[in-house]
């Protein structure tokens, strides 16, 4: 093959790409635009919230748990080593807080939910529902697309948030009631660490813009798979492992406006 | 079936103005073409679906079928020609006025395409409850009622989860005429069904036409059900009218084409072989493709 | 599932992320201390802030009465122009003594009020007159290295 062969290709993968991107950017504006009957019939975005946040609230509390509970054996193994085991939960709050609650729990939040979205849909427009929706004159992106995209939106600072609750939950069990670390101190530093306006709502704003991310992208793929089985399942994998990626993408860009050092 | 048609819906027919004798035809076709991305799918199809007739559209795989039922439909707009629906141009609709052209259309999918998250009353209310702002006593009777003319008014409880093929798309037929359409258009309803289910669905499509003094346009390429029942018969073969008559100018048709078609003749105009090179060439070279290293 | 067992499993859920944010906010955060109450506002100048950061606390005997609100530069005089958030319930007396200290040798940066005996206090806008600036931990050793080395130099 010649190389004017790969430079085809390349080009021909950038457009592919930035087609793409245009295609779904109308996409998500179209969602907004048709959100009317979602919010006015909010019974409808009712039911997806059930179906995207409650069903996760399982793997969230217990990941949550976990994640906390490590990073308490974890910062207390590093502390101690400069005498201020104290400072466990700052670091667990902190971390929780800013970083890892709004990140984990999105990228849990892809896989659980986002894939059951797109798989949702995508199965809806392989058996023709869609299809059959749009000829009873009923907008699938207002009845379908929109109360999913919405409760992905709501659900996701609140799955955060309850992620980070729990993780400090954990933090808190392994860091004062197993390993001896003066409760007082543990809570009091950890309060006078963490500000709400710096700390606290940056991560919620920052779990908002992840919930519209993976929510965005599921419906998008699932909207836009080939109709077939083997279309379907390529969906959800890419939703995966796209808005997996975003996540850590957008969380960058984010965390570099939010936490500059005043 | 005799008694399956509800004696409300009988009673409505005899109301409604889209009676047979109504002067011009409900939708009429027109030079079309279309392409998709340049490859042309139609080309120069005129086509005349009268009020009151029930219309078959059938041609082999990959023909066009679908695609023309979705050009009426609006799902699609044409390269060049006309497609027009009780006297409007479908693809000059704005998206309103699409939508309420829609409503005044029903369209049974190849599998049904019932909504799987909802039990099949639910299914059947869908429209009514989209679209109108009935109260929900009223919805009951209605949708009692449309299930009943199907024959499925028991099953109103289950989950499309639970129907045989057959019964999904006499729940989904249900649905179309949930909002009494001026037109049902069918994609392959008799694709993958048991002969009863296949004389049920077939019988319910003549009976509603006729009882709802409605206009049926049934894309189909199963060649003996279909002309039991239908008025007027077009073939298509690569997107084009290769045929056009009442059933029973296309049983007798010599078109050789149709013939093979009709008669399902294994071999004619439509080679059994996939175009290749000649046999005994390719048996005396040495096979030149090696063995997937994976096998 | 019925629409009633829906909106129940809705309602926990929203009720427990709503509380889980309460949570964080106030037992991780510290929206529950200090700057919910009314504040005053006063002014201080420092030759040096060294690591004073907006937010940081202001304390007096240990106890936290206000934050730092604004940190400017004031090109007339060279200095370091900060002004200062303090609670409402208490008052300082006019010679009151701000420093920037650091908590432990490492910690944070905060501006320590040390009361003085005028019997008049404070107002809102007033300045703090008396200020020493922050410990800059580089300039104490260079110090240090260079008193040492005088020493040397005499014997």
């Amino acid at each position: 093959m010649k190389a004017t062969d790969y430079l085809r290709r390349l080009g021909h993968f950038v457009t592919d790409r930035l087609w793409r991107l245009g295609f779904a950017s109308r996409f998500l504006l179209m969602t907004v635009l048709y959100s009317g009957t979602a919010l006015k019939r909010f019974q409808l975005t009712i039911r997806e919230i059930y179906f995207t946040g409650v069903l996760s609230l399982i793997i969230i509390l217990v990941s949550g748990l976990f994640v906390g509970m490590v990073l308490g054996l974890q910062g207390y193994d590093t502390l101690q080593r400069y005498g201020s085991s104290e400072a466990l939960g700052i670091l667990v709050a902190l971390s929780l807080v800013r970083e890892l609650g709004p990140v984990v729990a999105a990228l849990l939040f892809a896989s659980r939910a986002g894939s059951a979205i797109t798989a949702e849909i995508g199965l809806m427009k392989a058996t023709e529902q869609l299809s059959a929706m749009e000829m009873m004159a009923v907008n699938p992106i207002a009845r379908v697309v929109a109360p999913r995209f919405w409760a992905g939106v709501i659900s996701m600072p609140l799955l955060a948030a309850l992620f980070s609750a729990m993780g400090v939950f954990g933090g808190y069990l392994v860091g004062v009631q197993l390993i001896g670390v003066d409760e007082g101190s543990f809570w009091s530093q950890m309060q006078a660490a963490v500000d709400f306006r710096q700390d606290v709502l940056n991560g919620v704003i920052k779990s908002v813009v992840f919930g519209a991310l993976v929510s965005w992208i599921a419906v998008f793929e699932g909207y836009d798979a080939e109709p077939t089985a083997e279309g379907v399942s390529g969906a959800t994998t890419r939703t995966v492992v796209t808005s997996s990626l975003a996540i850590l993408a957008a969380d960058f860009v984010l965390t570099a406006f939010m936490f500059r050092g005043v | 079936m005799k008694n399956g048609i509800a004696p409300d819906v009988i009673i409505r027919a005899a109301l409604m103005d889209t009676s047979p004798a109504h002067p011009d035809p409900l939708v009429e076709i027109r030079d079309l073409n279309f392409a998709y991305d340049r490859r042309p799918v139609l080309t120069g199809i005129n086509m005349t679906i009268p009020r009151g007739k029930v219309v078959a559209i059938m041609g082999l795989s990959g023909c066009g079928k679908t695609t023309t039922l979705r050009l009426i439909g609006g799902q699609l707009k044409p390269t060049s020609g006309t497609v027009r629906v009780a006297g409007k141009l479908v693809h000059e609709l704005d998206d309103e006025g699409l939508y309420a052209l829609r409503r005044r259309m029903g369209m049974l999918f190849q599998f049904g395409a019932l909504f799987t998250d909802m039990s099949v009353y639910d299914n059947v209310a869908f429209p009514l409850r989209e679209h109108t702002a009935l109260p929900e006593e009223l919805i009951h009777d209605l949708v009692l009622m449309k299930l009943n003319a199907v024959g499925l008014r028991g099953a109103h409880h289950l989950m499309p989860s639970e129907l045989s093929g057959g019964m999904a798309r006499r729940v989904a037929l249900a649905r179309a005429i949930a909002l009494d359409p001026l037109l049902i258009m069918y994609d392959e309803p008799f694709a993958g069904l048991d002969p009863i289910s296949l004389s049920i669905v077939g019988e319910l499509i003549r009976k509603l036409n006729d009882a709802l003094g409605i206009s049926s346009i049934v894309v189909t390429h199963d060649v003996q059900e279909s002309l039991k029942i239908v008025d007027y018969v077009y073939f298509m073969a690569a997107g084009q009218v290769v045929a056009e008559g009442t059933a029973e100018d296309i049983r007798c048709a010599e078109e050789p084409f149709v013939h093979q078609f009709i008669w399902g003749e294994p071999d004619g105009p439509v080679n059994f072989h996939y175009p290749a090179r000649p046999y005994g060439d390719e048996l005396m070279e040495q096979p030149t493709k090696p063995r997937p290293w994976w096998t | 599932m019925n629409r009633a067992a829906i909106d129940l499993w809705v309602g926990i859920f929203v009720a427990l992320g709503l509380g889980a944010l309460l949570f964080l906010a106030l037992k991780v955060g510290n929206l529950a201390a200090t700057d919910v109450g009314e504040t005053y506002a006063l002014t201080a100048r420092f030759d040096n802030i060294g690591g004073l950061k907006v937010r940081a606390p202001v304390k007096s005997a240990g106890v936290v009465v206000g934050r730092v609100g604004e940190i400017r530069f004031d090109p007339e005089n060279y200095v370091a122009l900060v002004s200062l958030q303090i609670d409402k319930r208490y008052q300082f007396p006019r010679d009151t003594f701000a420093t920037i200290n650091t908590s432990g040798l490492l910690g944070e940066q905060y501006v320590g009020f040390e009361p003085g005996g005028d019997s008049e206090m404070l107002k809102a806008g007033d300045e703090v007159k008396k200020t020493q600036s922050a410990m800059v931990l580089e300039k104490l050793i260079s110090q240090f290295m260079f008193n040492k080395a005088a020493e040397d130099g005499k014997q």
